[in-house]
């Protein structure tokens, strides 16, 4: 073989791998814009009321003795993780059954995101608000803690404070005498992240729990939507949920 | 009669020296600790006078709007304003916010929810920096 085979021989092989380099980089941002949102925007713009962020959980692939959304919330949005009666919950893993068929299933039940909440009619400060992009959130500035909000809520999403908090996580601020609940993780969110309860399901390979804009016809819940049969909980009242079932 | 408005004067003198004299005395009692950074967002006369204003409006557009900014965020606050000592800006009585508020005798319940220390440096999320570095070995 000659000097100049050998180079090209060379010359190939740093070609293959700076072309194996390339298809790796290009992977990386194909595997990052799996959690990103087409709505990205910038930190000053205001969230808006074209984007309707929704939820869609598979019942049949939540398996029976996992708790990685709960823990999850939990860790994100600095809660205990008990359960006891004055424990802030704002994911519950429910075990519901047919008692007629006997079918059972997992029902993770947390703030529904209605279009229509009951709770923000309620509110007589305007503390429960729902944001432009269909997030309903209590804004605890005005919280007045009367827990009106969580007797009107047909879900039982709502939680109340009862005692002094420290060690709060910096992006979730919450304390004593006033209600919280599910926020889609909002801070995540405004971030073009999806919710901590999503991301923990899909890393365990449940996959389960779908996040997105039910507004925009190309995402990938909108499209399963589309596609497949979905429950609303409690559809009789009419509230329009923004978290949907499939499988039950 | 002169002897008297003199004298008069002449307390008035030392009332006006005196208050003179205790002002920087008060006025050093509160010494809030110094930032990180070089400079503050604002002037710091401005910002003495309005960080309420600030804040209050910050506050409301991202609760209600979510925007996001950094700039006049508490956050932003929180982690410039950390002190060494306590890793945290209301945790002792020297502490930033503590030590003007604590003077001024104003009460301030924003740390009844949030926290009063930067959030602790997290490693980077796992998959993400294997996948990097997988990318760069190939």
């Amino acid at each position: 073989m000659s000097e100049q085979n050998r180079t090209e021989n060379t010359d190939r092989r740093d070609f293959l791998k700076v072309s194996a380099g390339m298809a790796g980089l290009a992977v990386a941002p194909g595997v990052l814009l799996y959690g990103i949102s087409a709505h990205g925007r910038a930190p000053d713009e205001p969230a808006s009321a074209k984007v309707r962020w929704g939820m869609l959980i598979d019942t049949s692939k939540c398996a029976d003795g996992c708790d990685e959304c709960t823990t999850a919330c939990a860790s994100e949005n600095g809660l205990s993780g008990a359960t006891g009666p004055q424990d802030s919950q704002w994911i519950r893993k429910m075990h519901i059954k047919n008692l007629q068929t006997g079918a059972e299933h997992n029902v993770p039940m947390l703030c529904q995101h209605c279009e229509n909440p009951p709770c923000v009619d309620v509110c007589p400060t305007g503390a429960s608000m729902k944001r432009a992009d269909g997030i309903v959130l209590v804004d605890r500035h005005i919280c007045i803690g009367c827990r009106y909000c969580m007797m009107a809520c047909p879900y039982k999403a709502r939680s109340f404070v009862h005692e002094p908090l420290a060690e709060q996580n910096p992006e979730v601020p919450r304390g004593k005498g006033c209600v919280e609940s599910c926020t889609f993780c909002v801070q995540r969110v405004d971030r073009d992240e999806t919710p901590a309860c999503v991301e923990a399901c899909n890393k365990d390979g449940h996959m389960a729990i779908q996040f997105g804009d039910l507004n925009d016809p190309d995402s990938a819940i909108a499209k399963a939507m589309k596609a497949y049969a979905t429950t609303e909980v409690r559809a009789d009242l009419g509230l329009n949920t923004g978290v949907r079932y499939q499988g039950i | 009669m002169a002897s008297l408005r003199d004298k008069l004067r002449a307390l008035a003198l030392i009332g006006a020296l005196a208050g003179l004299a205790m002002a920087p005395a008060m006025a050093g009692q509160a010494t809030p600790a110094k930032g990180k950074g070089d400079k503050c967002v604002e002037d710091t006369d401005y910002m003495r006078r309005n960080h309420m204003e600030l804040l209050k409006h910050h506050r409301d557009k991202t609760m209600h709007q979510g925007i996001r900014t950094t700039r006049h965020s508490l956050k932003g606050c929180v982690e410039c304003h950390a002190s060494a000592k306590t890793g945290s800006v209301a945790a002792s009585k020297d502490d930033f916010c503590a030590a003007c508020h604590a003077y001024a005798a104003v009460k301030v319940d924003c740390w009844d929810c949030h926290a009063t220390k930067p959030k602790a440096a997290q490693a980077a999320v796992p998959g993400l920096s294997a996948l990097q570095s997988g990318g760069q070995t190939q």
